[in-house]
């Protein structure tokens, strides 16, 4: 038996990779319900009131500022939950920083100039509500509680600070820039819509074209995989909390120039439609997917829903149902696409 | 053959407490060379690669690396030295492209518009392609998850990673067992394809049909001793099993 290198000549590889037509539809599912949703809402328009329910400025613009709010909130949370992890103190937090923006704005109001004063009060809204974010990332990162809990923990934390901080519940801001900034428009575009605009791109910038977008899928999918391959495990989990926080923190300092008031329970409905925009967007609750993108959908999708649902006469409540059964569509079409689109899971 | 050895252990030994998982192991590795380890459970392959690929710091005995003596305090240090570990549960990032995974953590970087920093991923698939196509494995779509590969062509993902950084040695802990036979086939000739790239593969297998196909030598581990080391071309499925077991 001789040992000359036998050389099998390898079979010629031809990696057939396409995406399964489920993969392409569920990857556009929240588009498709906004679609659907749009159609529905204006068939019933034109029906029932003989004009146009999406050609409506006052309607677009409405949907758009219903949306604002939690779609900040859900951009962050779509990179925690990118990541694996989720962060149910967002709600709280964004209701600690509009108490801390209102209390800011109207303290530097007495002093400065107006718009200086809303500048200092973003500023102060969005450091504070870094601090529960770095704590979080902390407790999360360092001392291995898992994120449901760690978050539930400042969830429960956050609120009793805001409230502490609120001394009631609403603070009113007596500043015309501020105010003039919550409600104004150019265009007909209000300037809080230009401003989510404006952060939504920088974040989906952020998660598409950067190491740390880069890595976040990579934790995701395959923490041991990410930290074999050389990337700092505890400091992306701790600079995911804090921006999770600041998210949350301009999320809050939005809501009180639209209101002109900070409230501590201001992003108490908020937490859960931010988890929602983000799972009707596409993202998996297991962690690996998602993106901006969709969560820009899945927001929209929210705020047709409730303002489509105000703007028929139909009972609010209704909103709670619709929310519900759209969301767990999503999770049916994610755990079909699991099953059968290729989309293989680590064991 | 006459030139120094890619790699070298001298005398290696480990211990747990007073458990002595190697006790003075020798054993070399060159260029275009592919070294079976082979042994029972227990036997100590898994302490001795971890100890090469900077796992485990050994207590006694030293490394060479083409010569120089060489310590690792992690296995990022031994893999910046060129010893690259392909590990069993393969460490690939599912959700990424090939060359998301090749490149990850280590990502290129292009300048947008002149000014704004974003992921070069022209670069990443280019290499990516050009990788693969190195071990014989062409790919349409390189925007692709790996998830959607088999296990075989993830197998060669993860190799495609170590060549594209250059690794000189590669230790490949059961690369075919997680796979079907034909997958298991195509592991073997990515073997055979690095080993005429002259870089030296340490592959620890329980298979001996793979073993036999694939490697210069074998080296067999009983009880963190070396019982035995042979070429492939001088030993029989026999011989090697009666080392393994000790008869």
């Amino acid at each position: 038996m001789t040992n000359a290198p036998v050389h099998i000549a390898p079979p010629a590889d031809h990696g057939d990779v396409r995406l399964t037509t489920l993969q392409r539809i569920a990857n556009l599912r929240a588009w498709l319900f906004l679609a659907f949703l749009i159609i529905g809402f204006e068939a019933w328009s034109r029906i029932d009131f003989g004009g146009s329910f999406i050609i409506n400025p006052y309607n677009l613009q409405s949907i758009a500022i219903f949306a604002v709010v939690p779609l900040i909130i859900a951009t962050g949370q779509t990179f925690v939950i990118i990541s694996g992890g989720i962060d149910l103190s967002m709600g709280f937090i964004m209701g600690l920083a509009a108490v801390v923006a209102a209390h800011t704005i109207n303290w530097a109001g007495e002093t400065m100039s107006l718009p200086f004063a809303v500048l200092l009060g973003l500023f102060a809204a969005v450091l504070v509500a870094m601090i529960p974010g770095y704590v979080n990332g902390l407790l999360i990162s360092r001392l291995r509680v898992p994120p449901f809990i760690g978050t539930l923990g400042m969830f429960g934390v956050a609120r009793g600070v805001a409230f502490l901080l609120a001394g009631g519940t609403t603070v009113p801001v007596q500043n015309s820039f501020f105010s003039a900034l919550g409600n104004g428009k150019i265009w007909n575009v209000p300037y809080i819509v230009i401003i989510a605009a404006v952060f939504v791109l920088l974040m989906h910038y952020l998660l598409s074209q950067t190491k740390f977008g880069q890595h976040n899928y990579a934790i995701g999918a395959n923490e041991q995989a990410a930290r074999r391959a050389g990337i700092n495990i505890r400091s992306h989990i701790l600079r995911l909390y804090v921006l999770s926080g600041a998210c949350a923190g301009l999320a809050g300092f939005i809501y009180s120039a639209r209101f002109s008031a900070g409230a501590a329970q201001a992003g108490e409905p908020l937490l859960l439609d931010s988890v929602a925009a983000v799972v009707i967007g596409g993202a998996s609750l297991f962690g690996g997917s998602g993106t901006i993108l969709g969560t820009v959908a899945g927001a929209l999708v929210i705020a047709v829903i409730q303002y489509g649902l105000v703007f028929i006469n139909v009972k609010p409540f209704w909103q709670f149902i619709s929310v519900g059964v759209v969301i767990i569509i999503s999770v049916l079409i994610d755990q079909a696409q699991r099953q059968y689109g290729g989309g293989r899971q680590s064991e | 053959m006459s030139d120094t050895p890619l790699l070298e252990v001298r005398n290696l030994s480990k211990n747990f407490g007073a458990v002595q998982a190697l006790k003075a192991l020798s054993m070399q590795v060159r260029a275009g060379e592919v070294v079976a380890l082979a042994g029972d459970n227990g036997a100590g392959k898994t302490t001795l690669i971890k100890a090469i690929s900077g796992v485990y710091r050994p207590t006694g005995g030293e490394i060479l690396l083409k010569g120089e003596t060489v310590t690792f305090a992690s296995p990022q240090e031994a893999r910046e030295k060129g010893i690259e570990t392909i590990y069993q549960d393969l460490a690939l990032a599912d959700n990424l492209s090939i060359g998301g995974n090749i490149f990850l953590g280590r990502e290129p970087i292009r300048k947008a518009f002149g000014f704004l920093p974003v992921l070069d991923r022209k670069k990443m698939a280019d290499a990516a392609k050009d990788t693969m196509a190195l071990l014989d494995f062409h790919v349409s779509r390189m925007d692709a998850p790996v998830s959607n590969f088999s296990g075989g062509q993830r197998q060669a993902v993860a190799i495609g990673r170590a060549v594209y950084w250059n690794a000189q040695i590669l230790i490949m802990d059961e690369p075919t067992a997680a796979l079907g036979v034909p997958e298991q086939r195509k592991v073997i000739s990515l073997i055979h394809q690095l080993k005429t790239q002259g870089r030296g593969v340490v592959f620890i297998s329980h298979n001996l049909q793979d073993i036999f196909a694939v490697s210069d030598r074998i080296v067999v581990l009983r009880r963190g001793v070396q019982a035995g080391e042979r070429r492939i071309a001088d030993t029989t499925h026999d011989e090697v099993v009666k080392l393994m077991i000790g008869g």
